[in-house]
């Protein structure tokens, strides 16, 4: 099994390299500078002043050139600094994951927390009325654009109602609060956007744990439970949730790099400081270091996230063995 | 009747408490926060680097410059008490402020202007900023408190190019300004002093209580970043923020409601840009003045002022700020008349043959492509209006919309196209060498519509060289009748600003310059304040 996992890891780095190589081409092929941002438009930079940021940046440099000073750095876990702030991108890019992974995580607790209930009941009761609004309820869910349904909520709960902030994540007075006023705070802002995002989510859960369970109950063993004289919340919950539970699992394992990757609509809408405006921002003034950086965590995330999902296989079912 | 007696006494009423006020030595309370917001976030606080308008607005704050425009677009002292230029105009000598001292606590000097004068010509600074401080010859330190500049030539934008923000020689000498934490922890002489900035969050200012012109009113200064537009409106409709810039839609529709005329206050003044349409001038079919006049009258621009802006615009007949001294009022608009259009473009030759309404010359359909940048729905819906009006006088117009990146060095520095719809922003001094002047058509440079004039380039070198403002006017003057004239561009119109601020702020003034060049004056009573913690 250890080697196996060696064996994976040492695979894994001419992939990564292959999609950084990919990557950085089409990045700097695509038209545009740098340094249009800053200095397009504007009569006072001159044609000189323009070509000195070309050369402090390195983009006067041949592609591969660039290419290989860029991974020479990304050895020594130096992501470079941006173009736009001078900032180094890691520091960039740590600042905006706690709150991304915060949203995701609480959402996909959610999810579950409501899913897998909605799943199975609706697994138990197939084809009965309430499994079919369950179904409706939760297409509903998927369907409803992000943009629209966070707007309507906003008016409503943040506007009309004047419950809960509008957006942002923290209270303009933050600073000044105590420790469970700020707990408070930070919650009262997370709701909407919890929310939001669970209620799109719930429709994937819940139909692949309905499916699952729908098969596991037509399995020998359940007749078997059932013939033995069990009762039928034994049944389900002892021998059918946990052998349907086994491929959500995997599920979590493929959802790992989801978990840092924001999704730039929804995080503009609530004005949330997160990896997905850091990556929009980052691609619409060309700044090639972040987005690089943004890049290679989230190809490494993946490719990790799918070797756990592999190795999650075979510690959950004991039929699979790798060698 | 009864109505206008009370008025009056209403009137009385008021005019009678101001003047107990005003004996009883009545003072603005300090204190509360103004909480603006924007879509955009700063990139960097250090203002010789800072070319975006989130950056600017801030720095702005922070920092003063030697220089300031006040309300009327004026020259007036604001780190330097005062200046002399010399008789040929190659000197400038500023007498600066004395007891100013930055956030820390050091006195400002000469020296601190020198510093920031020898960053903006360093080549290893990118900063975009370096144009105008290239044509200084000699930057001398007299004495802590004066400087004097040396020119190569008479440069009459220089002096207002000295509106640029000092900054200070004791924290920032020997560091790298490309890369440096004063970027985002700044130190400078002006009104408010920097206090901290969460990234994609919000930047907060506090008032600089020894700020040379006086303690301002208002503590905090908080600056919001909501990206989405739409969220922006509904923070304001929360009373999330204060202080935000509408589109003409919500400022005539959406902010016309009881809550919106009881909580804030809306202004509209011309803001400091217009829109226009630029022709490919080594397109035959442009190169003929005949067409771009012909254009001119076959284009309705009050019916895009009322269709784009919703009537909160007006139209543009020239390079200059509408209500600045370079100005020519006496330049007005054409009226919109197809039937002269279509005269003139007879008399250039331009034929409908085959009846199929386009018209034909040589062979040749009359049918070109206005391309403009993507994001920008007001450009969009002009070029949609124009297409109309132009096909009615026989013109076949077609639209391109390319992403701003692509669009500007695939197209508009490669000259690959016919017409492009695009605004020019424009500073305070009219100066415009680079857009107009004939020498500035290489790939990259402004005067990508490749126009040349050898009268024009003439009168731009003269209003370089000219200090006096009256005799600079008239030049000026001249150049907005030439280009009116001559149609280089199809001068479309001058947006409005629309800025919108919460009702409790008081002591707004509007002038030409728009509002919030005496931001330090406005105050909240102490009763409706309510940021208090």
């Amino acid at each position: 099994m250890l080697k196996y996992v060696f064996r994976r890891l040492i695979g894994l780095i001419p992939f990564l390299l292959g999609i950084t190589i990919i990557t950085f081409a089409v990045i700097h092929l695509a038209p545009g500078k740098p340094t249009d941002m800053e200095t397009q438009f504007n009569p006072k930079v001159s044609m000189e002043a323009r070509e000195r940021m070309m050369t402090l940046y390195g983009l006067d440099k041949p592609l591969h050139i660039q290419y290989a000073d860029w991974l020479g750095r990304l050895l020594r876990l130096d992501f470079g600094i941006s173009f736009v702030d001078s900032r180094p991108v890691i520091t960039k890019i740590l600042e905006r994951i706690p709150v991304t992974l915060g949203i995701n995580l609480a959402s996909i607790i959610l999810i579950l927390l409501i899913g897998i209930p909605i799943g199975v009941s609706s697994a138990v009761r197939e084809g009965s009325f309430y499994d079919r609004s369950m179904t409706v309820f939760v297409f509903v869910g998927f369907a409803i654009p992000t943009f629209w349904l966070s707007l309507i909520l906003m008016d409503l709960v943040g506007v009309r109602w004047g419950i809960l902030p509008v957006s942002g994540i923290k209270s303009l007075e933050f600073e000044k609060f105590g420790f469970f006023e700020k707990i408070l705070d930070i919650a009262r802002h997370l709701v909407l956007p919890v929310f939001v995002s669970a209620f799109g989510g719930l429709a994937g859960i819940s139909r692949y744990m309905r499916s699952n369970m729908t098969n596991v109950l037509r399995q020998d063993y359940i007749r078997t439970a059932r013939a033995k004289g069990l009762r039928e919340k034994d049944v389900i919950y002892k021998h059918g949730f946990k052998n349907a539970l086994l491929p959500v699992v995997t599920i979590l394992g493929l959802s790992v790099p989801g978990l840092i990757g924001g999704s730039v609509i929804f995080e503009s809408i609530f004005s949330i400081p997160g990896m997905g405006r850091l990556f929009y921002e980052s691609v619409m003034t060309r700044d090639y270091p972040v987005i690089m950086g943004v890049l290679v965590i989230g190809a490494s995330l993946t490719l990790l996230g799918n070797l756990l999902a592999d190795i999650s296989y075979a510690a959950v079912d004991p039929r699979i063995k790798y060698e | 009747m009864d109505m206008l007696i009370n008025k009056k006494t209403v009137f009385t009423k008021t005019a009678f408490l101001f003047f107990i006020l005003v004996l009883l030595g009545f003072r603005p309370d300090y204190g509360d926060s103004i909480v603006a917001g924007s879509i955009g976030e700063p990139r960097t606080l250090i203002p010789i680097l800072a070319s975006d308008s989130a950056s600017g607005a801030i720095c702005g704050l922070i920092y003063n410059g030697l220089v300031k425009y006040d309300k009327d677009l004026k020259l007036v002292s604001d780190l330097a008490e005062n200046w002399e230029v010399s008789e040929d105009g190659l000197e400038i000598t500023f007498y600066l402020r004395k007891n100013v001292r930055w956030h820390d606590g050091e006195l400002f000097t000469a020296r601190d202007v020198e510093f920031t004068y020898k960053s903006l010509i360093d080549p290893d600074v990118p900063t975009p900023y370096s144009g105008d401080f290239k044509m200084v010859k000699q930057f001398e330190v007299m004495d802590d408190y004066t400087a004097r500049v040396i020119y190569r030539e008479p440069f009459s934008p220089g002096l207002s190019s000295w509106g640029m923000n000092i900054m200070p020689r004791h924290l920032l000498e020997g560091e790298d300004l490309i890369n440096t934490k004063f970027s985002r922890d700044p130190i400078g002489t002006g009104a408010y002093k920097f206090k901290l900035w969460k990234t994609g969050e919000r930047v907060e200012l506090v008032s600089n209580h020894d700020y040379f012109e006086g303690r301002p009113y208002i503590n905090r200064y908080i600056y919001r970043i909501i990206p989405d537009q739409a969220t922006l409106f509904l923070e304001l409709r929360a009373e999330g923020v204060d202080y935000i810039s509408l589109t003409p839609l919500q400022a005539s529709r959406q902010t016309t409601n009881r809550f919106f005329n009881e909580n804030f206050q809306k202004f509209n003044f011309p803001s400091f840009g217009y829109t226009y349409m630029g022709y490919n001038l080594k397109d035959p079919r442009f190169q003929d003045i005949k067409v771009r006049q012909a254009i001119n009258y076959a284009v309705d621009k009050q019916e895009i002022i009322r269709g784009v802006l919703l009537g909160l615009g007006r139209i543009s007949t020239g390079p200059f700020i509408p209500e600045s001294w370079a100005y020519n009022k006496d330049v007005k608009p054409l009226e919109y008349d197809p039937d002269k259009a279509r005269l003139l473009l007879q008399e250039a030759g331009w034929k409908d043959k085959d009846g199929d309404g386009i018209l034909e010359k040589d062979g040749m359909k009359f049918s070109f492509t206005i391309i403009t940048n993507q994001g920008n729905e007001q450009r969009k819906m002009t070029i949609e209006i124009m297409q109309r009006r132009l096909k009615q006088v026989g013109i076949d117009v077609k639209i391109k919309i390319i992403e701003w990146s692509a669009f500007v060095s695939e197209f508009i520095n490669k000259r690959r196209f016919d017409a492009v719809l695009l605004g020019w922003g424009l500073g305070q001094d009219p100066d415009m060498y680079d857009i107009w002047h004939s020498s500035k058509t290489k790939e990259g440079e402004f005067n990508f519509v490749s126009y040349s004039n050898s009268e024009i380039d003439k009168l731009l070198l003269d209003g370089r060289e000219t200090f006096d403002q009256k005799e600079r006017a008239g030049i000026y003057h001249r150049i907005h009748e030439i280009l009116y004239e001559e149609q280089p561009y199809l001068f479309l119109y001058v947006p409005d600003s629309l800025p919108i601020i919460h009702r409790r702020f008081k002591g707004i003034e509007v002038g030409a310059i728009g509002i919030g060049h005496d931001f330090i004056k406005w105050h909240v009573p102490r009763d409706e304040q309510r940021y208090t913690r």
